[in-house]
């Protein structure tokens, strides 16, 4: 996965202008100069352009391939010379599948994700999946209408001030103030979308803005004198960091999203090939770390493996790569990791103790801090001889082989729900992405699906987005057409986000979604089964009593394939039924048992070491070995 | 109270106060003031904050508010080697019979009276938080009908400038 930076962004813009040029000829404005060198290839006198054109053309030279959208008044004349463009764009059918699509491509090919909306209840429908990626950092570009300049702050017909709505929400925004700077301002909304640590960034662009005369000239100069990510670590930092790793009897690597954001994958794998250190991968980060591999202990955190949440927590190191201490992984914050030594390194200084101590912070992006940590490691080792980790992998060994991730089979006859997610992640394949919704199918997606490669498992981690996964879908095969992608929803998710299916179909974009239908709200039921007493309040959702909605009629009237399996014996055959529809998208309602719960659980609010391995077994720690 | 003040300078450009004070407000910090206005260059702004950093740690408040992309610099000015001042407007009631005392106690503080009405005198200070404080507490007797107060502004003694760094120039 490569970011752009603004000499890519350039090149590319050069390239897409080579190729791209209008028929029509370009009026030269008289007496205006280009922003960049005139020398630069490909690099014309400012053309005569409405503001709609410049922010067309500018989405063209920034390499822009697909945008999500749905027009209306105020971005209307954005999509007039829309009609003409090379960008595609697919018309989805509700703005908040134009935003998880976005950020669906995003985190499915490392490139900038686009969504588009009109003003008001257009722009606000697109805050959900904005803050969504804002948690994630995901680098997503959001581009909305707003009413006319002379009308802002009137409470004009679909005014929304969605500048202060996303304030808390975007890494940055911008409120166009004049056709001239739309280039300039799409630019920099990409850059600080895709550098440093990833977000989302908004460009609001009144409409007689979008209407008005201006001109039009490619590459702009970026004007960030405030923003300058931190990119390369310090080098005393890494060499205190490696002397940590060389003498530490019971460290742990624990990787986050940041790993796969910078592309570390392979460097992570030298590095802990090299030391030997376990290593750990966040919900964010599957798939940065062979779910195969012999040192990989799996996800640590409120559903995560015995071992890896033991691991962090008996640590007497943990070298955290791009990973921010979320609540979900700590437990209580208090008494994680109580004799632990932190290493931290994060390309966003303000994670680096924000929740836990650092005693060795280091700011940088993951590659390079990977990269200098296999250096400095190597060199250390070469002066210092390595602590042996041999009792420390026979605790986590020990652990591994007594409390593995695992279910129980149902006993009343019902399907099992981990099975069906097991057999879907064995028979499509590491080789295909997964995206899954919010709740119990999401966390066995994430327990029973081998993640080996960067960029197969999407997901919405931080704020736990129900409806994510279809739109998510979507836009993750929009971006790699020639991958399976396969939709792992709830029957609750399912029905936040469908429509956008219609869009799919129609669009020719044939994603699979395996709906785990248990009837219910799950993970809600499940907290209700183990906090409240069995009181099920307002979680039951009658797709199983009543089977409304049927799926399977469903998704036939949003122009797919609905299949339906209700029984073990018919699971590989489904799947593979569906494996083999390629011209259309697939629905496939697997109706599961509603009582198969997640586990092993760390409950909320309380430590890592109350983790339960399944209702009322609490594993047993030889506390004696360590 | 461990207050901190902290001179920020920012891109002066619509909206950037909004960030900074919702920045505060959605992270739980407290802010105890804040001023604001231009500098020499037309294109900063210099915001001075007053954050209570008992509360949330001084470091998380400056690298939050660094991770602003307007926000160009954060100094902490230390106010053994700063100068820190406070503006004050206060209409205090003052008839024939009280007007001499309080013209006394303006005199004593080197405050001003910058407006004159029968039963009123309108008075204009500046300095430290302390000494406004003072001035407030001698002038309650006479009573206080209304009174308006600035956030601190600050800057660091000597001839070294916080604005002469090479991103100030970019901007």
């Amino acid at each position: 996965m490569t970011r752009p930076t603004p000499e890519t962004l350039a090149h590319s813009a050069r390239r897409t202008r080579a190729n791209a040029e209008p028929a029509t000829a370009d009026q030269v404005a008289p007496g205006t100069h280009a922003a960049a060198s005139p020398a630069a290839p490909g690099v014309r006198q400012p053309a005569q352009i409405s503001g709609a054109g410049s922010l067309v053309r500018s989405l063209e030279a920034l390499g822009v391939d697909v945008v999500f959208g749905i027009p209306g008044g105020a971005i209307l004349p954005a999509y007039d010379p829309l009609y003409d463009s090379t960008v595609r764009h697919i018309l989805v059918r509700h703005e908040q599948g134009a935003g998880h699509a976005a950020t669906g491509y995003a985190q499915a090919t490392g490139k900038v994700g686009v969504c588009m909306a009109t003003s008001g209840p257009g722009a606000t429908n697109l805050v959900t999946p904005i803050a969504d990626a804002y948690m994630d950092s995901v680098a997503v570009v959001a581009i909305t209408g707003q009413v006319a300049r002379p009308s802002i702050g009137t409470d004009a017909f679909q005014e929304a001030d969605i500048q202060g709505i996303t304030l808390p929400i975007t890494k940055h925004n911008f409120l166009v103030q004049t056709p001239e700077e739309i280039p300039q301002v799409l630019a920099e909304a990409f850059h600080l979308a895709s550098t440093g640590r990833p977000g989302p960034v908004l460009v609001d662009i009144p409409k007689d803005v979008l209407q008005a005369q201006t001109t039009f000239s490619w590459p702009p100069t970026l004007d960030l004198p405030g923003y300058r990510p931190t990119l390369h670590p310090h080098g005393k930092q890494i060499r205190e960091a490696a002397r940590l790793m060389n003498s530490a009897r019971r460290p742990v690597l624990y990787v986050g999203g940041g790993v796969l954001k910078a592309g570390a994958t392979e460097g992570l794998r030298r590095l802990a090939e090299l030391t030997g250190i376990p290593v750990v991968t966040t919900l964010m980060a599957l798939g940065a770390f062979p779910d195969s591999h012999p040192q990989h202990l799996g996800m640590p955190g409120m559903h995560g493996t015995v071992s890896a949440v033991y691991s962090l927590q008996k640590s007497d190191l943990i070298v955290a790569l791009g990973a921010r201490f979320d609540d979900r992984v700590t437990g209580k914050l208090d008494s994680f990791a109580p004799d632990a030594a932190v290493v931290h390194a994060d390309i966003d200084p303000a994670e680096i103790g924000k929740n836990r101590h650092a005693d060795v912070p280091i700011v940088g992006d993951a590659q390079h801090v990977i990269d200098e940590l296999i250096v400095a490691v190597t060199t250390e080792r070469s002066a210092v001889h390595p602590a042996d980790l041999g009792d420390w992998w026979t605790q986590l060994d020990d652990l591994r082989k007594r409390y593995p991730l695992g279910y129980e089979e149902p006993t009343d006859g019902t399907l099992s729900p981990q099975y069906v997610i097991e057999r879907l992640g064995k028979i499509a394949g590491p080789d295909a992405v997964y995206v899954a919704g919010v709740g119990q199918h999401q966390m066995w997606a994430s327990q029973f699906i081998s993640y080996e490669r960067p960029g197969t498992w999407l997901n919405s981690g931080g704020l736990g987005t129900m409806g994510y996964s279809v739109p998510a879908a979507m836009g993750a095969k929009v971006g790699r057409p020639d991958t399976v992608v396969w939709a792992v929803d709830g029957d609750g998710c399912f029905q936040m986000t469908n429509q956008e299916l219609a869009t799919c179909a129609l669009e020719g974009i044939p994603v699979k979604i395996a709906v785990i239908n248990n009837g219910n709200l799950g993970m809600v039921r499940q907290w209700q089964t183990l906090f409240y007493n069995e009181r099920y309040s307002n979680t039951e959702l009658g797709t199983h009593k009543h089977r409304i909605p049927d799926f399977v009629k469903l998704a036939e009237a949003l122009g797919c394939v609905g299949l339906r399996c209700e029984s073990a014996a018919d699971v590989d055959s489904t799947i593979e039924a569906a494996m083999a529809i390629n011209d259309a998208p697939v629905v496939i309602d697997f109706v599961v048992g509603k009582d198969a719960m997640v586990w092993p659980m760390v409950a909320a609010g309380t430590s890592n070491d109350e983790i339960m391995f399944a209702r009322g077994v609490r594993p047993t720690f030889d506390e004696d070995d360590i | 109270m461990n207050l901190h003040t902290l001179s920020v300078l920012v891109e002066n450009k619509p909206g950037v106060l909004a960030r900074v004070s919702g920045l505060f407000s959605r992270r739980g910090f407290n802010i105890d003031s804040l001023a604001v206005g231009e500098t020499e260059n037309p294109d900063v702004s210099r915001i001075t904050i007053v954050v209570n950093a008992e509360s949330s740690p001084l470091e998380q408040v400056t690298k939050q508010l660094n991770k602003l992309v307007n926000v160009l610099k954060i100094v902490e000015l230390d106010p053994q080697v700063s100068v820190a001042r406070e503006l004050l407007l206060v209409k205090v009631r003052a008839d024939r019979a009280t007007r001499g005392q309080v013209l006394e106690t303006v005199n004593l503080f080197r405050a001003r009276v910058v407006d004159v009405a029968p039963d009123t005198l309108t008075i204009e200070a500046t300095g430290t938080p302390d000494k406004l404080d003072a001035l407030l507490r001698d002038l309650e007797s006479f009573g206080i009908k209304e009174m308006v107060q600035s956030g601190t502004v600050a800057i660091g003694r000597g001839s070294r400038s916080i604005t002469a760094g090479p991103a100030l120039r970019a901007a």
